[in-house]
């Protein structure tokens, strides 16, 4: 099996205790990194790669619920929230699309590619000052992905990336927790912060970590072998997924 | 790995303010908005300074609500973590600053509703207690009991139709709204017998006449405020004269 994979679908935590998901016989497939760390550019790069293996993929992004994709908008346009109405909402977003796209898809045999998962809450709410507890608690209706892929970067390495792209955006500077007036700087410490708890989480849920200092095409290709390798462990030991969450959930909560 | 129970919680220690927070739950139908109403009267005629602040009312999450009930979008965690972020929201900006300011805050519906609705729902009691761990615990939090026959009675009383959420026809438990509104609230009412023992919530049979009721309230709110000193801008007639 390749690095960072597990076998069978699990809860994080208590779950969705009133939904009989029954048999997820697809894939979730979690990439994660900080912010203009090229996410998306390397997940629209998977897609097509992985359609003409002959897969079925759907993906997922964080905040593009159609249920709250709008209230996140306008609530960061007044910025009038604290870092626990911030969490909630996130969370809110967070389950929708995992009840209305990510089980259904994996019911369904997709493979499940998610921009961001609740990783990136855990990461954010730390630095933010949100007790790291109870952000862990609200995700535990989530459920626990087949392979994440991190892409790692140090500052030094995304500043330019940033600064060449899109350019540096309000929230990702962390301007909201006023370290400073100058966004570069406000973006530099905010990031390394964030960088920092990113790297924690990565040791602890064995994410596999990619290093993303290097072009588009370097990045794609080792992630390319990655999936490539968890899937041909998938075929050659297909579980029993789904049928037994509570016993998976029992054994893990065990250790 | 994570640990959902036995963690410490804003809800078990008394809160560290110099206001009040006196908080009404019950089935509707119950009765608590109108013993609340009463009450807020009583206690703004006395001069005391009281905020009023109502479950699902902030700007903020109600489109996502509307729209989530309309198209029947919301799932029970969904519905959990929106009333969740409505309830963050107001206590931001509407129960913790006038507590601090040393006011009364009176609350229709707290968290208990959540944990009594949300589980009658199907989400984890351990869940949805960790999502509200942030919430202060009131100094009086009154939970007004009705058989559900009772309530059923005053709500089909007052308005033609029982609304979709409160009678739970989003559980699909049965066709007939008021079939269904037995079901669900007798399960929310089961949940909520539960609740006064584990919050040591004060029951009130509210079965009984509507002044009988106001006045074992006012009983139990002067007990509240007995040591309770009013914040000396707020209170009327405290002479802005100088």
């Amino acid at each position: 099996m390749a690095r960072g994979a597990r076998r069978g679908k699990h809860w994080y935590g208590d779950g969705l205790p009133y939904l009989k998901t029954g048999p997820l016989p697809g894939h979730l497939i979690v990439i994660e990194g900080t912010d203009g760390v090229g996410r998306s550019t390397q997940i629209e790069l998977l897609r097509p790669w992985l359609e003409l293996e002959g897969y079925a993929v759907s993906n997922t992004g964080w905040t593009r619920s159609p249920l709250l994709s709008d209230t996140i908008n306008e609530a960061k346009a007044g910025h009038e929230l604290t870092v626990v109405t911030f969490s909630l909402l996130y969370a809110a977003d967070f389950a929708d699309r995992l009840e209305h796209q990510i089980i259904p898809a994996l019911r369904a045999g997709f493979i499940v590619i998610a921009d961001r998962y609740m990783y990136t809450a855990f990461a954010r709410n730390t630095v933010m000052g949100a007790d790291p507890h109870w952000t862990r608690q609200l995700f535990g209706c989530a459920l626990m992905p087949d392979l994440v892929l991190y892409l790692e970067i140090d500052v030094d390495g995304l500043v330019p990336r940033v600064v060449q792209g899109k350019g540096m955006d309000y929230w990702e500077s962390g301007m909201h927790l006023a370290l400073g007036n100058d966004i570069f700087e406000s973006f530099q410490r905010y990031q390394r912060r964030l960088i920092e708890e990113y790297n924690v989480l990565a040791r602890e849920f064995a994410f596999v970590s990619i290093d993303a200092r290097r072009s588009i095409d370097a990045i794609q290709g080792e992630l390319r072998e990655h999936v490539a390798a968890y899937l041909a462990g998938a075929r050659r030991a297909p579980s029993s997924l789904g049928s037994d969450q509570t016993a998976n959930h029992r054994v893990r909560r065990r250790g | 790995m994570i640990r959902v129970r036995g963690r410490p919680s804003a809800l078990t220690e008394p809160h560290p303010y110099p206001g009040r927070l006196i908080t009404v739950e019950g089935i509707d139908g119950s009765g608590k908005s109108t013993q609340l109403l009463l009450l807020d009267r009583w206690l703004t005629a006395r001069g005391f300074p009281v905020r009023f602040t109502e479950w699902n009312s902030s700007r903020l999450v109600r489109r996502a609500v509307k729209r989530g009930k309309k198209k029947d979008l919301l799932t029970p965690t969904t519905f959990s973590l929106l009333h969740a972020v409505d309830f963050a929201d107001r206590l931001t900006y509407q129960i913790v600053p006038p507590l601090k300011a040393g006011m009364i805050v009176l609350a229709d519906r707290y968290v208990y509703t959540a944990f009594s609705r949300d589980v009658a729902r199907g989400v984890h009691p351990a869940w949805v207690r960790a999502v509200y761990s942030f919430a202060p615990r009131p100094d009086l939090a009154l939970y007004f009991r009705v058989p559900i026959e009772v309530s059923l009675d005053r709500l089909l009383g007052g308005r033609a139709k029982l609304k979709y959420h409160e009678a739970g026809m989003d559980l699909g438990l049965a066709p007939d709204p008021a079939q269904s509104f037995r079901i669900f609230q007798s399960r929310v009412l089961d949940i909520y017998d539960r609740l006064a023992e584990e919050f040591e919530l004060r029951v009130i049979d509210a079965t009984g006449d509507i002044p009988t009721q106001q006045k074992v309230v006012r009983r139990m709110v002067q007990e509240v405020l007995r040591g309770y000193a009013r914040p000396p801008a707020v209170g009327r007639g405290n002479g802005a004269r100088g």
